[in-house]
């Protein structure tokens, strides 16, 4: 067997092994509960594949998470770790909302404008994150996770104040907005009771292809592939790193605030102050194990969708749902494990080779 | 009013103090330019685990240990795949607590669990004081580790080797690797500390504080500490004066519509991380922040 395919198949094997360790950890978290893995599996099985409107419900659940994880794509390319995505979805869905409740006009128009306005609402809140970065040197990562937890005041705020989005005859005890009108909901496709799934799903999929694109065959996406891996090369070839950098993260935080948008208009149809459940990051780590490859991304966000449209089937085996977080935290760990145990061992045998080198020359 | 002003100090000081537990912890591993993200992790770990061992064992001091033990086994997790294997530390830790975050939760339905409080210790005389007596001379007794662990840390970060190690990776890890000191052996052991101070905190969060733990328990109160560190400008004094004044702005939220004020809830709320971004607006430039602060080490050219 050549060398080469010696490589692969350990790094196969490596994959393999890390993922089957996950994976048998959840099996005996299961296990505890007294409800055998194997009707977990089933369950999560039963509610996300097994017929065509579980299917639906998989690729509803996916498509947020993949257009959050296509714009985080777009700013680990330009080198910039944002963590802050859960926080651009809030103030997505929170401006997505507004628009959609105060904007008078017929139903399409009205979706159009309040998609966008969730977008712009998701960047500016992105652009925060870019100017404290670009005039005063705060860490993106630090800002970001600050101005999440800003993010759930306002949109709790929003939907507590009578003359912003509370809803008419009140209901202190769980805010939440007026429902937005059903002529500017988001165009389902396909048939009820068979497959049918949000028009995002599409949406989710070109934004995966097309930005995959920009960033592969585009001017724009070699500067900004240019900066993530050097900024010193890039500001010699002339890359504005200010310019470009803050245009990814806001890119990135456009993503975010589309996918609450879509949250909006496609599954809740009012903002609450959990409308986001978790989708900025659960979105994040999608892009992490996808490698921040945006087509990669999409197989990746639908196995997401899959535990997270499963994980409320489990409820009826008996075992808690919060089951579905804890294996895709373990899968995360188990995908990013196997490319660093091999670096760090290449570094070892690098090391080993330098010194045996080293003393033969010493004796010689 | 004096004595509702001693009741929202106490209650301030009691909110603080599992703040300034992990602020200590968080301090050391921030001044080696490490951004400790799974702090929230390690006290979330360190709350349930106290509860856990408090139950288990039927002891609240060994629960505290119980706790103490569960953010060193997250920060040892954490250590071994960013400051061993070189997995990006912000993605470690976000995993990290959110294994956490499902993995509390999750056992919180699975198992039985006891409720638990450690005592509270009146130092006599002192508590006695008017105003401030109660609040600080009252407390469930770890409270009163705090008096020792502060100038301790402070001993251990500018009066030995390591401490000095610590405070020169944060500001040139190339230097430190060039003087022969292993650069990510620091590093570990640094977190693993924050993991047992952030343990700590969160154990006396549930242990000792309220006696019982809930999903989610520490709601992001790992953020806030990390908020106040850099409010504090890496300094001691400031991170425990970022500590309490985080705590007195929690307390406020609870006491001051009780007292008939009508300030805004949410942000209140939401002041430490509006504080924190304020804080770091002012400082980033000024050089407080260790020169490292954030950035991986690679041994290699820059």
């Amino acid at each position: 067997m050549p060398a080469r395919w010696v490589g692969v198949m350990s790094t196969i094997g490596l994959y393999a092994l890390s993922i089957a360790v996950a994976l048998g950890l959840a099996g005996v978290l299961v296990s505890l509960t007294g409800a055998s893995p194997l009707d977990a599996v089933q369950a999560i099985f039963q509610g996300s594949l097994s017929d065509a409107s579980a299917l639906g419900l998989t690729l509803d659940k996916a498509a947020p998470l993949l257009i959050v994880a296509v714009g985080t794509c777009v700013a680990t390319s330009a080198g910039l770790f944002s963590i802050g995505q859960e926080g651009q979805v809030v103030i997505g869905a929170t401006v997505g909302a507004t628009v959609a409740i105060y904007l008078h006009g017929p139903g399409p128009l009205v979706l159009i404008v309040t998609l966008f306005g969730a977008a712009l609402g998701g960047a500016a809140w992105a652009a925060v994150a870019a100017l404290l970065f670009y005039w005063r040197g705060v860490p993106v990562v630090i800002s970001t996770l600050l101005l999440i937890y800003i993010a759930y005041q306002v949109v709790f705020y929003a939907v507590t104040q009578p003359w912003f989005l509370m809803e008419t005859g009140r209901n202190v005890a769980a805010p939440q907005s007026d429902q937005i009108r059903p002529d500017a909901w988001l165009p389902r496709i396909g048939e009820y009771p068979g497959l049918n799934f949000s028009l995002m799903v599409v949406i989710a999929v070109v934004l995966a292809i097309g930005t995959k694109v920009v960033l592969d065959r585009t001017t724009w996406g070699f500067r900004l592939r240019m900066l993530g891996l050097n900024r010193n090369a890039a500001r010699r070839a002339g890359v504005s790193a200010v310019l470009l950098g803050s245009g990814a993260l806001m890119i990135s935080g456009a993503f975010a605030g589309l996918a609450g948008g879509a949250l909006l208009t496609g599954g809740n149809h009012r903002l609450q102050p959990g409308i986001s459940e978790n989708v900025g990051w659960d979105g994040l780590l999608v892009a992490l194990v996808a490698r921040n490859n945006p087509v990669v991304a999409i197989p990746v966000a639908f196995f997401f969708g899959v535990l997270r449209a499963g994980g409320g089937f489990l409820a009826s085996t008996g075992v808690p749902r919060y089951i579905v977080d804890v294996v895709t935290a373990i899968l995360v760990l188990a995908v990013v494990f196997p490319p660093a145990y091999q670096y760090l061992r290449r570094e070892a045998r690098a090391r080993r080779l330098a010194r045996s080198l080293a003393k033969a020359g010493g004796s010689a | 009013m004096i004595e509702s002003l001693a009741l929202i100090l106490a209650s301030s000081l009691r909110l603080a103090t599992p703040l300034m537990f992990a602020g200590l912890g968080e301090y050391m591993a921030e001044k080696a330019g490490m951004i400790n993200i799974s702090i929230e992790g390690m006290m979330l770990a360190g709350a349930f685990s106290a509860i856990l061992g408090a139950t288990v064992t039927g002891s609240p001091v060994l629960g505290l240990v119980f706790g103490i033990l569960a953010g060193v086994m997250i920060a040892f997790v954490h250590a071994t795949f960013s400051y061993r294997l070189t997995v990006n530390t912000y993605v470690v830790g976000l995993t990290l607590n959110l294994l956490v975050l499902g993995l509390t939760s999750f056992l919180l339905d699975t198992l039985d669990l006891a409720d638990s409080q450690l005592s509270k210790f009146e130092i006599p005389f002192l508590s006695d004081l008017p105003l401030v007596g109660q609040a600080v001379f009252n407390q469930r007794w770890p409270a009163y580790l705090l008096w020792i662990l502060i100038p301790t840390v402070w001993f251990v970060m500018y009066r030995t080797r390591w401490g000095l190690d610590m405070r020169a990776i944060g500001e040139n890890p190339a230097a430190v690797d060039a003087t022969g000191i292993n650069v990510l052996k620091r590093q570990r052991q640094g977190l693993l500390l924050a993991g047992a101070f952030s343990g700590l905190g969160g154990a006396y969060l549930s242990v000792a504080e309220v006696g019982l733990f809930n999903q989610n328990m520490t709601a992001a109160r790992g953020y806030v500490v990390i908020a106040a560190v850099i409010f504090g400008g890496w300094t001691i004094k400031g991170t425990i004066a970022g500590c309490l004044l985080f705590g007195a702005a929690d307390a406020m939220r609870l006491a001051l519509p009780a007292l008939g004020f009508t300030l805004n809830a949410q942000l209140l709320i939401a002041s430490p991380y509006i504080l924190a971004l304020v804080a770091l607006v002012v400082f980033a430039r000024r050089s407080r922040a260790p020169a490292a602060y954030g950035r991986p080490f690679v041994r290699g050219l820059t």
